[in-house]
């Protein structure tokens, strides 16, 4: 297995981003994978979700995990990188290299903190093309991408679509519910709620807001799970085989999200969490005044794709996005897979859900 | 080998026109209408393992429930709507058949006909259900729960003011023979286009 090494693109040329701000130069982290042909016909971008970041697959050096869609991307797998040459990138606002809250704002030599301007599903799409002429490649042959990773590829189809052949659009959807809103909000006052945040401005106090971010992380885990995996996994079982009628952790499930939570606040930063989730909350493409004009004109070939048991985002709003392609004339195929997985089910293995990935990806590849 | 209902489905689709292919199985019948009338379009199929056998032939393929996904097409979106063996299987033929004319122009609908001599003999002489080679099912593990003759068929269009504009009826010698008095007799299978 050969180590992955990531890669910079600094950028000097200023970013307008949806809310009127710009940013004047920022950086973008990456990693490759598999060679890209001389057409130039088999490049791949993956775009990642909430907590995600560039390292899509393979080891580093001295890694014992994999990257996070290790089991989609790579030699022989659904993502053949035998054939593909695969694209990630660290979104704008994130916290693993890209710019975002973490990194220094060299207007004042300070961190960004909480001053890192919002970045909306557009302006990444925007910063992704930036990365992709860096790259020398014209057309990504595939766009992939789940939850907001998904949205990220249908709007790409959207903004750039002479530059995408096929979009694959999994367990997203167009646009979010009061529902999804309400957890995100639940999600940020967790956050903002704890003293340690400091405002925003906690880097400065050597701070962080564990706390509140290690909650939001609990909160969003229990909606990318579904009641049935959670009953099979843990059901009522404990850690003791009796009660001990105080408020320690007793269930399994309780200590099982107070390490998720634990172990999410070392590698994530709390501002990105605010960051990503407001990109969320924002995206509705289709009642933008210009949809129409730019569904018209996309050409991609989509694949749709959610599982039975995701209620963070369910089948039904992935059928709305089906139904809008459809309504449009688009090419659009839909798997609607069976599993128990619930959201979070885009990233694991799955016979059925891996067959339709590796079916469309070779039926619509180049050559 | 092509179904010989899909042959014969093909010669009444207009080139390049826009088809939709309820519980469409393989994609058999999109592929050979592609190739032979240049149709766009989709299949419906509500098995996972059959929508993966149409994405691999690059048919366009909703996996989802042809009985309650009807709100995903716009009202006349589509030239024909074909159903293909499968209006036995389906919970309400006459509001599925409604919803085929509401978002396309024609419906085409072929099915077995429960009127053909080899089953009136089955259950003459056996005084069971028929099972034959197009319908190997048992009655009580059958998925075809709203089988019917030609002669039903007919009666249920004239019904709901379903106006019908060709028929084929297929003799067990892949003979036309809607224009026959027997038809309903000697017909093993028959398909509709209907308005």
């Amino acid at each position: 297995m050969n180590i992955i090494k990531e890669q910079n693109f600094s950028v000097s040329e200023p970013l307008k981003l949806k809310s009127g701000k710009v940013l004047k130069e920022y950086n973008i982290v990456y990693e490759t994978y598999g060679q890209l042909n001389k057409n130039k016909s088999n490049a791949v971008l993956i775009c990642h979700a909430l907590s995600g970041n560039h390292h899509v697959a393979g080891y580093h050096e001295h890694e014992e995990k994999p990257g996070w869609w290790d089991n989609m991307i790579g030699s022989g797998k659904p993502i053949n990188t035998d054939k593909l040459f695969v694209v990630c990138l660290n979104n704008l606002g994130g916290c693993h290299g890209s710019s975002g809250p973490t990194s220094i704002n060299n207007d004042t030599g300070d961190s960004y903190g909480f001053d890192f301007p919002i970045v909306t599903v557009q302006d990444w799409v925007n910063s992704q093309k930036k990365l992709m002429e860096h790259l020398n490649i014209q057309k990504w042959q595939f766009i992939v991408g789940g939850s907001l990773g998904g949205m990220q590829a249908f709007q790409w189809t959207l903004d750039y679509p002479k530059h995408v052949n096929n979009a694959i659009v999994i367990a997203a959807s167009p646009k979010l519910t009061a529902q999804n809103i309400a957890f995100n909000e639940v999600a940020r006052q967790a956050i903002m709620s704890d003293p340690d945040w400091s405002n925003g401005d906690y880097l400065k106090y050597n701070k962080a807001p564990k706390k509140g971010l290690a909650l939001a992380r609990m909160l969003g885990h229990i909606t990318y799970l579904s009641d049935i995996s959670m009953a099979k996994k843990f059901g009522r079982d404990m850690k003791q085989d009796k009660f001990n009628f105080n408020y320690d952790v007793e269930f399994q499930i309780e200590s099982y999200l107070r390490y998720q939570g634990e172990k999410f606040v070392d590698s994530f930063d709390a501002n990105t969490y605010l960051l990503m989730t407001k990109a969320l909350d924002y995206y509705d493409p289709i009642n933008e005044n210009d949809f129409i004009e730019k569904i018209t004109t996309a050409v991609a070939k989509f694949l749709i794709i959610s599982f039975t048991s995701d209620w963070r985002f369910p089948p039904s709003r992935s059928e709305e996005i089906v139904k809008t392609l459809i309504n449009y004339n688009k090419d659009v195929s839909y798997a609607c897979i069976t599993s128990d997985g619930g959201h979070d089910a885009f990233l694991m293995k799955n016979d059925n859900y891996f067959d339709v990935m590796r079916t469309f990806i070779e039926a619509n590849k180049d050559g | 080998m092509v179904r010989k209902d899909f042959k014969l489905i093909s010669k009444w689709i207009k080139s390049d026109s826009k088809v939709l292919d309820l519980g469409c199985g393989d994609g058999s019948l999109l592929k050979l209408l592609n190739e032979e009338r240049n149709v766009t379009g989709y299949g419906i199929d509500s098995s996972i393992e059959k929508t993966i056998k149409s994405l691999d032939k690059n048919i366009n393929v909703i996996n989802a429930d042809i009985n309650n996904k009807f709100d995903l097409f716009l009202e006349k979106s589509f030239d024909y709507v074909i159903l293909a063996q499968s209006l036995q299987v389906v919970n309400n033929p006459v509001s599925l058949i409604k919803e085929m004319l509401r978002i396309g122009d024609e419906a085409i609908i072929s099915f077995p006909n429960m009127g053909y001599w080899k089953s009136r003999l089955y259950l003459f002489i056996n005084g069971r259900m028929p099972v034959t080679g197009e319908l190997p099912y048992s009655w009580h593990s059958t998925p075809n729960i709203h089988l019917c003759t030609i002669t039903d068929f007919k009666d249920m269009c004239h019904l709901n003011n379903f106006s019908i504009v060709d028929e084929m009826i297929s003799n067990n010698k892949d003979e036309n023979i809607s224009k026959s008095y027997f038809s309903n007799l000697m017909g093993a299978s028959a398909i509709f286009r209907i308005k």
